[in-house]
This record gives C-alpha cells, sequence and structure tokens, in this order.
C-alpha cells in the first residue's frame, strides 16, 4: 500500500489534464497522527496534495451523494461497494464516475493504538507489516495486523468490486474469517442482558450524528430524527430517544451496509454502533444470502420479493 | 492574593470536610475518556488527566435542561401554565477544571449577560459554582491556549488556581468563593511561595507547542473574508455532525422543545449546532444556509470574526484543542485561523476577476 501515493496521483492527474472529470476527490494528510482529511483536486497541480496510507478510514462514497460533475474518487473495498449501492439506489450515475479503485491492505484503529500506549502519540509511521508510535519519551512498534480497524480485521472484500482504473495488482482476500463472533455472543444474551448491553453501549451516546452524517447510506434530504412535523424522536438526552436513534438507523441501513467502518471510526465518543449494522447484516446473509453492493445488477435484499423468501417469521 | 499549601494525604480528606457544604464534580474516567460529572459521596475526582473528552460547560448549560413544566390535565386548576422547574442551586464546586475550560466561561457569559437578555439557567448555576482549577503542567500537542488568550496557569474565571508540587499541592485563592472553598475543605496552610506559580507558569507555556494565528483578524474586511475563495475547500470534508460544537466550551447555541409525556409536558433546553442544515430552517421551509459550505463559513466566521468584531474580546476560542482532536474528518481550526488570517482582500478580488 506504501506506492499507492504516487500512483494515485499519477492516475488524478492525467484524468484532470485530459478533461475526464472536473474533480478527484481522495485524501490529503492530516493534522495529526493517523489522521487524514477527504479532499478535492480540481487541477493537476492540486493533486500533489493526495495521499493513500492506513489512515483512509472515511468512506469516500459519502462525498458522491446527488454530485453533478463528472467525479473520480478514490475508493478502496467497502467504498467500492458502497458506490455500487449508490449507483443502485440513483444517488449518483456510473458514467458520471471514474472510479480509482485501491486493494486495500486494512486501515489502523487509531483509538486502539492510543489505548495500547501511554502518553500523547505525537508521531506514527508505517510499513507494509508495521506501525510505529513515538510518543515525547517513547517508541513502540506494533505488527499492523494486531492494530486493524476491528472491521478491516474481518473484511473478505479488500479489492474494489467496481472500477475504471486500479492502483496495483489485487490483494489476497481473507478467508476464513468469522465476522459474527460477537454478534453471536450477544444473540445468545437474555432479553434484559441485552437491554443493558445496549444501555451500556449508547449511554456515551451525545447525539452529534457523526456516525450517521460519516455514512454513505445516511443521505435522506430529513433524517427522522431530525423531522418535526410530526416529531418522531424527542430531542433531548432521554435514554429512549437515544436507542430509537440508534436502532432505526441500523435498520435503516440493513441490507445495504458493507460494513466500512466510518460510523465507529467518526464517533467522537467510541460507541460501536457497527454492533447493531453488523447483526442486521448477518440476518441478511443467513435469511437471503445478501451482501451488499457487490453488483450493479441485482436489487438489494429488502428491496425485492422472492417468492423462496423466508417466512417463518409469520404466524 | 493568598497562597495555601496543601499535602496531598490531606487532600482526600478536605475534599470529604468540603463535601458537606458543597456538591462537588470533578473529572471522572468513564470507559476510555474523563468526563466531569457529580462525585458521589468519597468519590475523588481523578487529575491524572490532560483534557475531558467535552468540556464542563455543561455544568452551567446542560446538552438537555428542562427550564418549564406544566400540564394539560384540565380537571387541574393550573392546567397549561407554565411553571419553573426547581432546580437545585445551592453551592456546589468543579474540582480540576482546566484554565483553558474556566476562562470559556468568561466567553459564553458575554452571550447569557448581556444588558438585555440574562439567561437566568446559566446565570444562577455560575453564582451557585465555586471554580477549583488544575494548572495544566503536561499539554497535548494541539493545546494553543497560550495564543488563543489564556494559557496553562491563566487564572480568569477561576476561584481558586491548583499546582501540583509532588507531594505537596499549591493553591492560589482568587476569590471570595475561593476563600470559602478553602476554610470548608481546611485548606489554611499559609505558604509564600508565590515564584513557584511563575516557574510552573514558565515551564508549562514553554511545553505548549501549538499555536493559532489571529492578528490580522480584527482588521479584515468582513464581507472579503465571507467571500474568500478558500471555503470550499475548507468545508469539503465536513460531514456536518455536531461533533466540534458539542464538543467546544464556548459554543453556545441551543434550540427550545417542549416535550409531552400523557398530559405532563416540559419546555426544555438542548444543546444545538450550527453544523445541522435544520438549524436555521425558517417556519416556511426555506433554509438561508442550506449548503454546507454556509454552515461551515458561518462556524469559523462567528468564532473567527464576528465574535471578535462584536466583543473586542479575542476570537471565540480558548485553544482547548478538542474540535481539532476529535473532528471525525480532520478539520482544524489552526488551519482554517491561518487562512483567513493570511487573506488578503486583493485576493479575493483576483480570483473574482
Amino acid at each position: 500500500m506504501l506506492g499507492y501515493t504516487e500512483k494515485i496521483k499519477a492516475i488524478a492527474g492525467r484524468l484532470l489534464k485530459e478533461c475526464a472529470v472536473d474533480m478527484v476527490i481522495g485524501f490529503r494528510k492530516g493534522t495529526l497522527p493517523m489522521m487524514n482529511e477527504p479532499c478535492f483536486a480540481t487541477t493537476p497541480e492540486a493533486v500533489e496534495s493526495l495521499v493513500w496510507d492506513s489512515n483512509c478510514g472515511i468512506n469516500l462514497a459519502n462525498y458522491l451523494t446527488d454530485r453533478k460533475e463528472k467525479v473520480a474518487v478514490v475508493a478502496k473495498g467497502c467504498d467500492s461497494r458502497n458506490i455500487v449501492t449508490h449507483i443502485i439506489e440513483n444517488k449518483i450515475k456510473r458514467d458520471q464516475l471514474i472510479i480509482i479503485g485501491v486493494p486495500c491492505s486494512a486501515m489502523i484503529d487509531r483509538r486502539k493504538i492510543s489505548r495500547m500506549v501511554a502518553g500523547e502519540i505525537l508521531e506514527v509511521s508505517e510499513t507494509e507489516a508495521t506501525i510505529k508510535v513515538k510518543t515525547a519519551d517513547a517508541e513502540a512498534l506494533f505488527d499492523k495486523a494486531a492494530v486493524l480497524q476491528q472491521n478491516c480485521a474481518l473484511c473478505t472484500h479488500r479489492n474494489p468490486v467496481i472500477y475504471d482504473e486500479l492502483v496495483a495488482d489485487p490483494v489476497a482476500e481473507q478467508t476464513d474469517i468469522d465476522r459474527y463472533a460477537d454478534i453471536r455472543d450477544i444473540e445468545a444474551l437474555s432479553a434484559t442482558e441485552k437491554r443493558d448491553y445496549f444501555d451500556d453501549l449508547l449511554q456515551p451516546c451525545i447525539r452529534c450524528y457523526a456516525c450517521r452524517n460519516a455514512c454513505p447510506l445516511c443521505y435522506c434530504p430529513t433524517c427522522f430524527v431530525d423531522e418535526s412535523k410530526p416529531q418522531w424522536v424527542g430531542k433531548g438526552q432521554d435514554p429512549i430517544d437515544v436507542r430509537i436513534f440508534h436502532f432505526l438507523r441500523a435498520y435503516h441501513c440493513a441490507g445495504r451496509c458493507t460494513d466500512c467502518g466510518a460510523c465507529e471510526r467518526a464517533c467522537p465518543v467510541g460507541i460501536n454502533m457497527r454492533l447493531l449494522t453488523r447483526k442486521l447484516e448477518k440476518d441478511c446473509q443467513e435469511e437471503f444470502g445478501w451482501e451488499a453492493g457487490l453488483s450493479l445488477d441485482q436489487r438489494p435484499a429488502l428491496d425485492v420479493y422472492k417468492t423462496n423468501d423466508p417466512e417463518t417469521f409469520i404466524k | 492574593m493568598t497562597l495555601v499549601k496543601i499535602d496531598k494525604q490531606d487532600w482526600a480528606e478536605g475534599l470529604a470536610a468540603a463535601a458537606e457544604a458543597y456538591r462537588l464534580y470533578g473529572p471522572v474516567k468513564q470507559k476510555d475518556y474523563h468526563q466531569f460529572k457529580a462525585l458521589d459521596k468519597g468519590e475523588l475526582p481523578d487529575l491524572n488527566l490532560v483534557n475531558t473528552r467535552l468540556s464542563p460547560k455543561a455544568l452551567l448549560f446542560p446538552q438537555s435542561e428542562n427550564m418549564l413544566e406544566y400540564s394539560l390535565d384540565e380537571s387541574r386548576e393550573d392546567h397549561h401554565i407554565m411553571k419553573a422547574v426547581v432546580r437545585d442551586l445551592s453551592p456546589r464546586a468543579v474540582i480540576g477544571i482546566r484554565p483553558c475550560d474556566a476562562k470559556s466561561t468568561l466567553l459564553v457569559r458575554l452571550n447569557f449577560d448581556t444588558p438585555d437578555v440574562k439567561d437566568p439557567y446559566w446565570l444562577e448555576a455560575h453564582e451557585a459554582t465555586t471554580f477549583i482549577g488544575l494548572a495544566c503542567d503536561t499539554p497535548l500537542s494541539t493545546c494553543f491556549c497560550t495564543a488563543a488568550g489564556c494559557g496553562p496557569y491563566h487564572e480568569e474565571g477561576l476561584d481558586m488556581l491548583v499546582m501540583d508540587r509532588g507531594d505537596t499541592y499549591l493553591a492560589k485563592i482568587l476569590s471570595d468563593k475561593g476563600k470559602a472553598f478553602a476554610e470548608a475543605a481546611g485548606w489554611t496552610m499559609n505558604a509564600d511561595d508565590a515564584a513557584a506559580f511563575e516557574t510552573g507558569r514558565q515551564a508549562a507555556e514553554g511545553r505548549i507547542v501549538a499555536t493559532i494565528e489571529s492578528d490580522n483578524l480584527a482588521a479584515a474586511d468582513l464581507l472579503a473574508l465571507h467571500g474568500a475563495p478558500f471555503w470550499d475547500d475548507i468545508a469539503f470534508a465536513c460531514i456536518n455532525c455536531g461533533t466540534c460544537t458539542f464538543s467546544c466550551p464556548t459554543c453556545w447555541c441551543f434550540d427550545i422543545q417542549d416535550e409531552v409525556h400523557g398530559s405532563a409536558g416540559v419546555r426544555m433546553k438542548n444543546w444545538d449546532s450550527c453544523m445541522f442544515p435544520i438549524f436555521t430552517v425558517h417556519t416556511t421551509g426555506h433554509n438561508p444556509r442550506s449548503n454546507k459550505t454556509q454552515r461551515v463559513r458561518q462556524r469559523f466566521m462567528h468564532k473567527l470574526k464576528y465574535f471578535v468584531d462584536k466583543y473586542d474580546a479575542g476570537i471565540m476560542c480558548v485553544g482547548c484543542g478538542r474540535c481539532v482532536r476529535q473532528c471525525p474528518v480532520n478539520i482544524d481550526i489552526r488551519r482554517v485561523c491561518a487562512q483567513m488570517n493570511r487573506f488578503k482582500t486583493a485576493d479575493a478580488c483576483a480570483v473574482q476577476s
């Protein structure tokens, strides 16, 4: 993944020079360790600021919604699956897009790394397999595999499923991944235990809606929590209202979520709301054999009726 | 000014004594982050922290606060009559607030305490509260308080400033409220080591590495800055969540909502955010700040230009760095402010022509 930056710059610069696109959407280096900032370039000179490393966890499909320009977008596996979903849901047209595919070797979890180190992290550098972290008075070296975002550790679609250019040869996909061990643990809880578990999970929520807003799936002109005529949900910190927001948002993502992890990454208080979306992902897989965003030719599971849909839940 | 010395062995006992007369609040680690909360009996504030995740502004300006209550039950004589919610305004003390967060109360006060309008909720809560500050000897790389009108040993907004000297604390009493708290805690061992504060301050200020450039903002042309060509670039990454405004100690906007359960209703005040599209939606449906760039520009222009022009009290920022650290997409106020500060009106003309 280390050579990707130069290739992305070269492709982006060429596309802009040839006027093949109006803008290129990618990342530029952040001002903090382990943070990059989504950005756009509209001139061949501006592509010099583009970067690619293990800190590009924000999903760039989120920046395509309802765009009118011709756009090139840098897309790792999960981003590409959300681009597929965007095209199916008419949020962008395929012929407006040039997808610069990035075979992804996973993003690192900045919170996990911060927890593993005493003191403030001042500098982070990486090789293909290691992450080196510097604080004011110490250095630590981690295996990259040990500090991945959980969604990346569980990912089975690291290569883009749709692209026009590819910045490198595809990477090997992970196999034999058990995506749902933690979900099964929660399923096994009693109703009371589940309630306590989710109360505790959601207790830190400040309703900033960073999870919703980082999500490419959440593009409703007015979200149900913002609607005031009628008002569906209270706007205070009542735990019931907080839960309704998270549970309903997760349901709105059922059969659409690619587990890109942008929601969890964006959360300022460290809530793993992916537990909710992954439960629904698991159900979609078990009930309908459905994985989101893999093909432009198939309607999403909750978008179609099939005669062999399971109906055991109808009593 | 009085200095008192507190043996760390007596710290817990002093707080326990003060708790007889004050409700105590302080930073406590919850899950991964420190937060200010009401301390349980015997619970000590955890002073081994740099910054709390959210600022302590919620102590005076809760995220969600009931102001009025009423009944819709027409069999009651007082139905549909709004009544003030009874609030606990007995004395309380916040232990371990950082000087930057304490300074922010002065900036927020400019909004809640004006000649025309006085917000009783904020003012009464402020009046009831004594702020015991903890000098900040280990600032983060994102702390730029010294460039934002305060500093790691800044005293404005505090009633007492405590510095950590290893086995002891040295406390500087800054107000009558601070004096009363010291007496309640039994912290009466006078010290005459004023030089220690000066030495501590200089050392701590020397550790501040970040800065914010704001010297040209007051003189900048407001409309030219508003029309500057960089706003789309600054705003692009923004996802319009409320993280920056909710974590900010100086953001003061709120929304008023009525909530009714059965026949019992409350009128409440909730934090609002200029990042949210519905913040400015008119009853007609028109939204004067309907796009993202307008909202992002509003936040930075408010903090770094409108506030500067209106109050002549510097920028609406104390340099705590929370928005920098917590923004999900790394929009950095230092970078934005530098662009605004370096902006020349001539640049705008060149772009427009």
